[in-house]
């Protein structure tokens, strides 16, 4: 159901929306995705539900996964079907999400 | 590491106790211990105690009664609640039970919204100030292990690593390496848990008192069924002094097999014309996602083995039972009888298994394990298709109609608008008596 006022309240772009979270990124990649793996994955769990929108589908049939913008909440090694496609772990320390007003 | 520790009585060990996360369990945990005289670590993987942690927003900090007497004079609150509004809606349509306590505006309170970054980094300051030493952008990596499978400290990503203990704490929250690591999971799988996004959005704090109609200190908690496009979960709303944060908190499994997105059920929640009202107008400040806990007793793990003990969301002892949304609380307390029931085991010179039974003891004692027990058909209830799809459309239809006014027809009794619309919304009459029955033996 749409209310009336959305016209003059538009959603923020994806972009926009994670922009308004701190991270301190580190050079090294906490979480590794496979993607060979992904190759050959029909369900594609992690790509709706990471809350993040870090799992992109690309023309090829691939996936593509950036860690640079995680909150490291875990979701996507719990959705995910396929044994090895993601390893996961924390960044170092002090690295990664800062929240502020959560 | 034991230049920077502090002097355990144990001269094999750089320290008493290793406590793993500076969130409300390790911070209680570390206060408790360090009370009773013993070496504490506390280590945090952020950069500040709260950096990594999110929630929807209450805090009941009763408990912290026992550790930090008038901690209302101190917490870093935004606003006390004493509006509870409990809100089933369809896509067009809202019913609430709406609960207005003044009482929660004067000490000693009930709940408060917080900012977790705030709440934690200031309990974390009381378990330093009671002698616990913090060390934060810390990850704890492993365990570490004597022959006979006893836990005797952690590995740290820090260059000298190795941390050795007479006991290790894990609070470590919902993703838990080290309990896991430990092997006291049975199971770990996406259908115990829900995913919780959120919004905090800046509104002016006139703006927000007026749409919430509270003056001053005072704020609104609102829980809601029926707003997650389909997905089992719910959603909330609640406000802070110039803030308001709405989410919604999704059952991964069902999440992933649809179409939508998080922030797009969010969006969605926020065009409802019971909601819009409230939240127009403000501006995106933060976006955020974590993970909860949600199966209780069914996914609890064990809570100790030899050197070891696991405190809060990190034994999945947050509770998630639809009106209830409590985690901190039990953190805090499980958090603090871990620290307790760790300090006895120490004196005894005994952190075997059976050594640390006090723990548990305490746990089953208190709200901790009895809240769990009592509500242990909850979370299945509240997240089942039934009271998450059906009875929202039902009870809408029952009230609208109720309300309705279709002159000249006079007005329909209730008994038949019930049987009416509990067959249109598909629900046999059996099931709807034994939800009724399952629901009074949960709530009851
Ligand atoms: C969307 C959502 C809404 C919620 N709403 C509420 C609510 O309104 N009220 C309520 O009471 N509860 C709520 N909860 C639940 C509550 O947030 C948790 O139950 C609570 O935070 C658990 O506290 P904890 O100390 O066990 O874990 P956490 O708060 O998760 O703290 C764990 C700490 O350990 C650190 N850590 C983790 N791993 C390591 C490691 N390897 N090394 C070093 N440090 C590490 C983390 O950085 C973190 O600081 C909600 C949760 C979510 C996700
Ligand atoms: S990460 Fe897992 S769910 Fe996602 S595409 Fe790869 S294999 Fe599939
Ligand atoms: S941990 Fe969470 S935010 Fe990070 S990639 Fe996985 S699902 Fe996305």
């Amino acid at each position: 159901m749409m209310h009336s006022s959305d016209s003059q309240w538009p959603e923020v772009s994806f972009e926009e929306r994670m922009a308004t979270a701190h991270f301190d990124v580190h050079p090294h990649a906490h979480i590794v995705v496979n993607s060979a793996v992904c190759a050959d994955c029909t369900s594609r769990e992690c790509v709706v539900a990471c809350p993040a929108n870090l799992f992109v589908p690309t023309s090829d049939g691939g996936v593509v996964f950036n860690y640079e913008q995680c909150f490291e909440c875990g979701t996507c090694y719990l959705v995910c079907n396929q044994e090895g496609a993601i390893s996961w772990s924390y960044p170092e320390g002090g690295h990664g999400i800062v929240f502020r007003r959560t | 590491m034991s230049d920077r520790t502090q002097h355990a009585a144990n001269p094999d060990v750089d320290v008493d106790v290793i406590v793993v996360g500076a969130g409300p369990a390790g911070s209680c945990a570390a206060i408790a211990l360090a009370r009773a005289g013993f070496s504490v670590v506390l280590l945090e993987r952020g950069p500040f105690p709260g950096s990594k942690n999110m929630y929807g927003g209450v805090v009941y900090p009763r408990i912290l009664d026992e550790l930090i007497p008038r901690w209302y004079d101190e917490a870093p609150v935004q606003r006390w609640i004493t509006r509870r509004s409990t809100m089933v809606m369809t896509d067009t349509q809202a019913m609430s039970i709406d609960f207005r306590n003044d009482a929660w505006a004067a000490p000693p309170y009930n709940g408060a919204t917080a900012y977790r970054p705030d709440f934690d980094h200031w309990l974390a300051g009381h378990a330093e100030s009671a002698g616990a030493q913090l060390l934060c952008s810390t990850t704890a990596t492993g365990l570490l292990r004597d022959r006979s499978g006893a836990v005797t400290g952690v590995t740290t990503d820090r260059p000298d690593g190795d941390l050795t203990a007479r006991l290790v704490i894990a609070c470590d929250g919902v993703n838990s390496f080290l309990a896991k690591d430990a092997g006291l999971y049975r199971e770990v799988a996406a259908k115990h848990y829900t995913l919780g996004v959120k919004e905090t959005i800046g509104l002016p704090k006139e703006v927000i008192d007026e749409r919430f109609g509270v003056r001053g200190r005072e704020g609104v908690d609102i829980e809601i069924i029926g707003c997650t496009s389909g997905v089992n979960g719910g959603g909330f709303v609640y406000t802070n002094l110039d803030t308001v944060a709405v989410g919604v908190v999704l059952k991964l499994p069902a999440l992933a097999a649809q179409q939508l997105r998080p922030e797009q059920i969010i969006a969605k929640m926020k065009t409802h014309s019971a909601i819009a009202p409230l939240v127009e107008g403000g501006e995106l400040k933060e976006y955020s996602a974590h993970l909860i806990p949600e199966a209780g007793l069914s996914m609890m793990p064990k809570l100790a083995t030899a050197g070891l003990l696991v405190a809060g969301d990190a034994a999945a002892l947050c509770l998630a039972a639809g009106i209830w949304l409590e985690g901190v609380n039990f953190a805090m307390a499980s958090g603090m009888y871990a620290g307790q029931a760790a300090a006895e085991a120490l004196r005894r010179g005994d952190t075997s298994e059976q050594g640390l039974a006090g723990y548990e003891r305490r746990l089953t004692e208190t709200f901790v394990l009895r809240d769990h027990r009592k509500l242990r058909r909850a979370p299945a209830l509240v997240l089942s298709d039934r009271v998450q799809h059906r009875y929202p459309q039902m009870v809408a239809a029952v009230v609208e109609r109720m309300f309705r006014v279709d002159n000249p027809d006079p007005k329909p009794g209730l008994r038949r608008i019930l049987a009416q619309e509990r067959k249109r919304a598909g629900v046999r009459r059996r099931d709807l008596a034994r939800d009724g029955w399952a629901g009074l033996r949960t709530f009851g």
